[in-house]
Formats: structure tokens, sequence, C-alpha cells
């Protein structure tokens, strides 16, 4: 289980302080999780920080009742902390087996890699000794990124947007492989997304606006009032944001 | 040859035992082993030091091996190798330098090589570069190659320099005729007080010519290193330069294209991109578990793959 206590974080750059999170508290089980909410919400940032990317200016982060906090990214990876980026890195040179082997901590078979890239809806034998660099399409980088947390399979794993960019025709793969991995894997699986679709396979659902934890809940308590609060709050951060009406 | 220079033979040209094919390994100065095919001719040339490498017309899929290696300190070795490629061939020519210095005196190889390109010819020339030694000596090396491509003749160059150079400029020329076309990689690594400079100047004479220049390199600790890539467009014809460097530590590296375009159908692009490993790349390796500093290895590695 993942504890967020009281966790707040301000972020620094040349015109001056700006509170992202404040005083977010929260329990995320041994189930599907999705975190919801406006843009800008505050949502990549929470995943940051469960990541050890962000450090938080106050608060704890404890994994299974353990005081995670202070560890690095390397650290909570090896603690088993997973994280699919919103948008995922380019490397030149690197071809998408050698960053599935790294991600599986081991020389892995061709084989297993081919199988988690067909999870994602990839034909293997095309992209494992393609170099993830920019060639790459947006929607497949973006699959080579899940697949990568398929092949780590630990005991959280956070997917920031994985269904931008995916097309609708595989959308009910990706749903599929979620399923798949939450009767699996057992773990925590925290999916940070706008669709519907998402949302309704969650076993909890996590609403956070402007930088606040608005509404947790059960799928049912949450879901029949979500899609009223969460227009409110896209209408109340035009209103109160530079954009004019 | 003793283990030394056989560790330094595997590291430059892959070579286990004798290979294959036509080879001519040069140890210390002098000629250690040559042999030849009925299609490959490697003579010692009798005004200056080095060989010529003759390849006749036609000669298909062969691989001929010409590495140099250095293990006595304080040696200096010039060298001039010519390459006669037949009409009509299609041959891989692997050379390759490796010093091992153990003394407090420079060691140092400065290959002149001059190739000749028939028509219709094909050629993969493979260079490594690897120096080594417990020594404060230092390792010195100064390739120059002047290639030559005549009517549709195509030559593919791939450099790297591993590791162990102190001191390197390389000069690279090429000139080419109708259809002739050159694609060329280099890679380069360099670490301490390392300099390399590499200067290639390619002239596209002929109608249709092209060229593709590619350099990947990382400088780390207080290195320095310098690129510089004319490509003078005097026909109809491609020219294409890329620099691609990481910078780490203390590193420096400057980059400068030089494009002249004497046609009105010339095309000729430069890139350059230098700047450190980017802080994404580091954070998601390491969301895999990976380490900062196994992290760069990774990112490092597969750069100069
Ligand atoms: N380093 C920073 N400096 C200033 N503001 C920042 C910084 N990082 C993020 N922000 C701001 O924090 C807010 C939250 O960003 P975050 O990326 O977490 O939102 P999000 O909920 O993931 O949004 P989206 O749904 O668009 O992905 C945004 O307003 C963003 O502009
Ligand atoms: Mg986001």
């Amino acid at each position: 289980m993942l504890e967020l206590k009281n966790v707040s974080f301000t972020a620094e750059n040349g015109e001056g302080e700006k509170e992202i999170l404040k005083d977010i508290s929260l329990k995320i089980e041994d189930n599907f999780t999705v975190i919801t909410g406006p843009n800008g919400g505050g949502k990549s940032t929470l995943a940051k920080i469960i990541a050890g990317i962000l450090t938080p200016s106050s608060g704890k982060i404890l994994l299974d009742g353990e005081d995670i906090t202070g560890l690095s990214v390397t650290d909570r990876a090896k603690k088993g902390i997973s994280f699919a980026f919103q948008q995922p890195v380019h490397f030149k040179g690197i071809r998408v087996y050698d960053l599935l082997s790294l991600a599986s901590g081991k020389n892995l078979s061709l084989n297993d890699a081919c199988d988690y890239l067909s999870q994602v809806g990839l034909c293997a034998r095309d992209y494992i000794d393609r170099e993830v660099n920019s060639s790459l399409s947006g929607g497949e980088l973006k699959r080579i990124e899940i697949a990568t947390v398929l092949a780590r399979s630990t005991k959280v794993s956070v997917f920031d947007e994985p269904e931008a960019g995916i097309d609708l025709w595989s959308f009910g793969n990706l749903i599929k492989v979620f399923e798949k991995m939450h009767g699996s894997c057992g773990g925590s699986i925290i999916i940070i997304s706008h669709q519907e679709r998402i949302l309704n396979i969650a076993d909890s659902v996590v609403v956070i606006d402007s930088g606040r934890i608005k509404t947790v809940g059960s799928k049912q308590e949450v879901l029949p009032k979500l899609f009223g609060t969460v227009e409110k709050g896209c209408r109340a951060s035009v209103c109160s944001g530079k954009e004019t009406e | 040859m003793n283990n030394t220079e056989l560790e330094l033979l595997k590291i430059i040209a892959d070579m286990n035992a004798t290979p294959d094919g036509a080879y001519n390994i040069r140890a210390n100065g002098k000629l250690a082993d040559r042999q030849v095919t009925e299609n490959v001719n490697i003579k010692t040339k009798t005004d200056n030091p080095g060989i010529d490498i003759i390849i006749k017309p036609n000669t298909k899929n062969e691989t001929v091996h010409i590495p140099v290696i250095i293990s006595e300190t304080g040696l200096t070795d010039l060298v001039y190798n010519d390459f006669y490629i037949g009409e009509n061939s299609d041959v891989t020519i692997v050379a390759g330098c490796g010093i091992h210095n153990c003394g407090e005196n420079e060691s140092r190889h400065d290959g002149i090589h001059t190739f000749y390109v028939g028509k219709n010819a094909k050629v993969k020339y493979i260079e490594k570069h690897y120096g080594e030694g417990d020594g404060n000596g230092s390792n010195v090396m100064n390739p120059t190659t002047i290639v030559n491509i005549e009517d549709g003749g195509y030559m593919e160059m791939e450099t790297a320099q591993i590791k162990g150079i102190d001191s390197t400029k390389r000069v690279t020329k090429a000139r080419l005729a109708d259809n002739a076309s050159i694609v060329i990689h280099e890679k380069i690594m360099t670490h301490g007080t390392q300099h390399a400079e590499t200067d290639f100047t390619v002239d596209l004479d002929g109608e249709n010519s092209g060229a593709n220049v590619i350099s990947r390199s990382v400088a780390k600790g207080n290195s320095f290193q310098k690129f510089l890539s004319k490509i003078n467009g005097n026909n109809v014809c491609n020219g294409h330069t890329e620099c691609d460097a990481i910078i780490m530590d203390g590193g420096k590296v400057t980059a400068i294209p030089e494009l002249t375009a004497n046609n009105i159908d010339a095309s000729l692009i430069h890139e350059a991109a230098i700047g450190k490993i980017a802080g994404d790349q580091l954070i998601k390796l390491m969301t895999l578990g990976l380490t900062e500093k196994e992290a760069e290895e990774q990112i490092i590695n597969g750069f100069l793959k």
C-alpha cells in the first residue's frame, strides 16, 4: 500500500514560487486507482512525487508502512515503484529491446521482450530492433513506454495518461492490458486519465483539482458526481486564470 | 607476436588469429605478417614506408585486414598506404591502429591513406583507433585519408576512436565524380585531457554525387574535440553533415560547418547538436532501477554504438 501524508509541493522558477500540490493525504490500496481532474490540476506532479523525481516541500510518502520520502528515484524503483511518463523519452542508439531488457532487470529473452510488445499491440518483430528515437510515432512511443512498466511488473505501477495518443481501435486492448496486469500482479495500479472508459474499470477514483484532492471514493460514489465536479472545476479555473471569457 | 600484441589486434581489427583473405600486419614499424590472394595483392612500397593494396576489378565479397600495432614506447611510425580498388569490385577493408605504451615517451602513428575507388566499385573501410598503457607516455595518432571516387563508385567509411588516444588530428579529403557517393560515420570518445580534431573536406564535383558525414562523439573529463566539416557542392549534388556530441564533466566541443554551393542545384545541409545528457533520459533509466552512473553508461554506449 502506498500512502501520502500531507504532501505539498512548491515549484520555484525565475518569477517566484508556485504551490502546485497542497496538503495531499491519500491511501492507495493494492487495487486499481484512477487519478483524474482538470488540466494543470497537479496529477503529473503527484505522480513524479511518488516516483521520486520531485521531492515534496513537506509531507511524507510511505510504501507498505516504510517512509520512502528521502529515497532517490533509483532506490524507489528498486523498492518496486514503476512510472510510465506522460511524455516518453527518446534515446539515440538505445533499441526497444535494450530498454525492455533494462526495465526487466535481466537479460530478457527475445521471446519475453516480444511478448511485452505484443501485449501493447505492437508487432514485435517490427519494433524490437528499432531505436527508441524520434523516428517512432507518438502512439508507438507511448505503447513502448507502457511495455517497459509491464516488463518491470512491480508492486506499484503509475501510468501518466497512458491512453493519450493511442488510437481508438486499440483502446479496448489497452484496457485489457491493465485488467490483466491488475489480475496477475496484485499490486497498486495507478492510472492518471481523463477517459471515462478507464475510469469505468477503477476500484477507486481520486479527483485532483488546483493542487488539492477534491474527491476520493469508489467509482460508484465518485463517477456520478465527477463530470459535474470536473466541469465546474474547469470553469472555475478559466475564471480565476489568465484566460478571458 | 606476444599476448599484448595479439590482444591489440583483437580490439582494433576483430582478428583472433590470421584471418581468411588478404592481410598485412605491421608491428612496431615493421612488417610482421602478410598474406595475399588471387584478387588482392599487397606490395611493400619502395619509395616510402607503407604498402600498396591492389584489388583486381570485379573482386566481390573479399575482406582485407591491415592492422598496425605499436607496443614499443617512444616509437614514431609514419606510413603511406595506397588502395587501388578495381572497377565493379565490392570489398571491405579493416584497418586500425592499436598502441600499447608502457613507457614514458610518446608513441605515435601517422598514417596517410589514399584511396582510388574505381568505376562502380564499392568499398567499406573500417578503422579503429585504440590506445592503452600504464606509463605516462602519450599515444598520438594523426590519420590522413584521401579519397578519390570515380563514376558510380561508393565508399563507406567507419572510424572509431574508442579509448586511450591522447592527441589526434584526423584529416579526410574526398573528391567525387559523377554518381559517386560517400558515407562517413565517425565515433569518438575522449577523456582526461585528450584532444581530438577531425577535419573533413568533401568536393562534390560530379553530377548527382552525394556525401553524408555523421559524427557522434562524447567528450568527458577535461578533453577537447573540434569537428570541422567542409562540403563543396560543385555540381548537381546532395551533401549532409551532422555532428552530434555529448559533453560531460569539463569536456568541450566545437563544431564548425562550412558549406559552399557552387552550383544552383547543389543541396547542402549541416546539423549540429552539442549538449549534456538530457536529464529526462537519466531519470527514465533511473525509474527502471539504474543508478545515475549506470544510466549514463547505457546512454553513452547506445549513443556510440
Ligand atoms: N516547475 C514548475 N514551475 C512552475 N509551475 C509548474 C512547474 N511544474 C508544473 N507547474 C504547474 O503546475 C501545475 C500542475 O501541473 P501538472 O503537470 O501536475 O498538471 P496535470 O494535472 O498533470 O495536468 P494535465 O492534465 O494537463 O496533464 C500546472 O499549472 C503547471 O503549469
Ligand atoms: Mg499531466
